[in-house]
């Protein structure tokens, strides 16, 4: 087993006991919930007539279901008016803080906990919902729960959990023109499966990994869980320390960042750590990559053939083939050309203010193609403002981009934001399970949020490195 | 109800078995986003597999889940990380609430095998072989009995038994009764205030 790691070092720190049950007992220090998967938790808290242990340590939003269009009071579907009022219910009976679309703070779960400070090296945070590795990025032990989970830990501010071992991905060299952390991730999942994580926590370390600032390394920590591993996390250091002192939180309390920095600084893992398992990646050698079937795992860099199915390892043969089926791709053609209908740049794992940038530029002069519906949907209402306020709203409108309001919206498709048919999106979300974007008819094509404008332009999969030049009259 | 409420030991499980083949079956697939804008989990069963059991005009296609020999199953035999995706324990529950008390599979995903160890469905692990094996033998005897034993880490059927292997924790919990965790990490609110004392972001130092 590993040790010496971030991860033991945390987990040390916040073990109360070992459970009859040989698992173990361990403090959370932060409870981030939203309206999908907390009411049942709040139901069996009230059956068993037991309060809510630590408001303090719990947050709440609303992602899931929020419209991303007309917000008004009722909403339009009585499904999501139902589920918004209910947690407005549970958060104000409990004493829960809520950030809700009235309050400037709202947004997606894992884009508003980094926002307000909350999301810090050394804690324990968990969310009923499995892009809680987001948190990781900080140097936090974050992982996705149920609600029966949700359940303990709004009773006991604990959880119950079985230690995992951890695996070092060491992402070397320097990543090149038009590639992002989420050719990183992709291409990580591509190589060690969508079940290669299973039983692990990620540490992703290097040279690559460093030189990325806190929103690249929230967008790999987001798809741990795409490649099995319930977390993921990066050593905090000085990115981590100065994009923390920029939040209100500690803005309001720079005595409060003098005072847990050393804390910050000893969980770090152990130079003389050991892991059971390390795994070294060539970064400079990556392309964007996208994918080209209906699981994370089937990536392909842009400039490579679609694989065989034969060629794959047996067990993933038949999945390759169905899914080459359902995407109506054939092997050994690449993904470029590939026709879109639908450009969504949005969700948890793209959609925070340097992924709406690097867009932009690439959006900046040019028009979304005739075929193309295309939308922008901002991580949080944060993310949102500051677009607006620097110009990059009236970028995307002048381009043809829908400009909407922050929430999880077609990334799971659980507002009215859905894939229609057959649709073919180009999406910079973290799925492409079949039906996963609201039709089981739906085609999804994961990509970096670059790689996304460059297809709206194009109506097409594009290389964004060989998209023509904008030409000024 | 209580804290002292009885949870019931998970020692065996016997029933039917339906077979649902396929590896990287996700959640998405178990159980549509869409069935998930309601505030309890009553009455989920019915649209467990939904997109894969009904076509655009809500008519039937083929799947299990639709034939009549697999509908009193109890059991279900599945491939390779099963339940794979989103952390949501919607799917165990329309899974249960479809009437399955056990999965055997080639191997789960971790946040899946949780959510049903908190309802306490057991899902045990088995050689692919053995896996296949159990599919094809369900597909012929639809009707004949499949024992699981958590406790002993086999699976009965046929004349044959096999081994299987339930995750240590996972074991315990299920046999000795302990899965539901509320009760149990009540119990231990001295230590949990220690804990958090010792921990600087939390009130310590």
């Amino acid at each position: 087993m590993s040790e010496g790691t971030l991860y033991d070092n945390v987990w040390d720190r916040h073990k109360v006991t070992t459970l009859p049950n040989g698992q173990d007992q361990l403090f959370v220090g932060l409870h981030l919930i939203h309206e999908v998967t907390s009411p049942q938790a709040f139901g069996m808290l009230r059956e068993r007539d037991i309060e809510v242990a630590r408001p303090d340590l719990t947050l709440a939003t609303v992602d899931h279901i929020v419209p991303t269009a007309d917000q008004s009071r009722p909403y339009g579907d009585d499904a999501a008016e139902e589920m918004m009022s209910e947690l407005e219910e549970n958060v104000r009976e409990a004493g829960i803080e809520f950030l809700d679309p009235t309050s400037g703070d709202q947004g997606i779960v894992h884009v508003v906990g980094p926002e307000q400070g909350l999301t810090q090296p050394g804690k324990t945070i968990v969310c009923g919902d499995s892009h809680t590795s987001t948190h990781g990025a900080f140097g936090a032990l974050a992982f996705g729960i149920g609600t029966s989970q949700i359940r303990d830990v709004l009773a006991t501010q604990t959880i119950a959990m079985d230690k995992q071992q951890v695996r070092k991905i060491e992402v070397t060299g320097e990543l090149g023109e038009g590639v992002e952390a989420k050719d990183v991730i992709l291409e990580i999942i591509r190589r060690l499966g969508t079940d290669g994580g299973v039983g692990y926590v990620y540490e992703y370390a290097g040279e690559a990994i460093e030189s990325l600032g806190m929103e690249g390394r929230m967008s790999i920590c987001n798809m741990s869980i795409e490649g099995g591993a319930r977390a993921g996390y990066v050593n905090p250091d000085e990115t981590t320390y100065e994009w923390l002192a920029e939040t209100d939180y500690f803005q309001e309390n720079p005595e409060e960042f003098d005072r847990l920095k050393p804390y910050w600084e000893s969980i770090r893992s152990d130079a003389d750590a050991e892991y059971d398992d390390v795994v070294t990646i060539d970064g400079s050698s990556l392309e964007p990559v996208v994918t080209w079937g209906t699981t994370p795992g089937q990536g392909v860099g842009i400039t490579d053939p679609i694989p065989e199915p034969e060629a794959l390892p047996e067990e993933k043969q038949d999945t390759a083939r169905r899914a080459q089926e359902h995407m109506r791709v054939s092997p050994g053609d690449t993904m470029d050309g590939y026709e879109i209908d639908v450009a969504f740049l949005g969700s948890c794992t793209n959609a925070r203010l340097p992924d709406l940038r690097r867009a932009a530029q690439i959006v900046e002069g040019r028009e979304v193609h005739d075929d193309v519906r295309a939308m922008v949907v901002p991580g949080s209402q944060r993310v949102q403002h500051a677009a607006e306020a620097e110009g990059l709203k009236d970028v995307f409108e002048a381009a043809g981009f829908d400009w909407r309001n922050a929430g999880c919206s077609m990334c799971l498709g659980m507002n009215e934001d859905q894939l229609e048919g057959d649709e073919a999106c180009a999406s910079s979300s973290n799925r492409n399970f079949i039906g996963r974007q609201g039709s089981k008819d739906g085609r999804t094509i994961l990509m970096n949020p670059q790689m996304v404008a460059a297809a709206a332009i194009e109506g097409e999969v594009t290389d964004v490195r060989e998209l023509p030049e904008v030409v000024t009259v | 109800m209580s804290g002292t409420e009885e949870i019931p030991e998970v020692t065996d499980v016997s029933g039917t078995g339906v077979p649902i083949r396929g590896n990287d079956i996700d959640t998405d697939q178990i159980i549509p986003a869409r069935f998930m804008k309601v505030v309890t989990f009553d009455g989920l069963g019915e649209f467990a597999f939904f997109d894969l059991r009904f076509d655009e005009d809500d008519e039937p296609k083929d799947h299990p889940l639709n034939e009549d020999r697999y509908q009193d199953a109890s059991i279900m035999v599945v491939n390779n990380n099963f339940g794979c995706g989103s952390s949501r324990e919607h799917a165990p529950q329309a899974l249960m609430r479809w009437g399955i008390d056990a999965l055997i599979g080639e191997s789960f995903a971790e946040i899946f095998a949780g959510n049903c160890l908190a309802l306490g469905i057991p899902t045990v692990t088995a050689e692919p072989e053995d896996v296949r094996d159990l599919q094809n033998w369900i597909k012929e005897y639809p009707d004949e009995e499949i024992d699981v034993d958590v406790a002993e880490e086999t699976v009965h059927f046929d004349d044959r038994t096999i081994n299987v292997t339930v995750n240590e924790g996972q074991r315990k919990a299920l046999v000795e009764g302990i899965w539901d965790t509320t009760a149990l990490m009540k119990s231990n609110r001295r230590a949990i205030a220690d804990t958090a004392a010792d921990l600087p972001y939390a009130g310590g130092d």
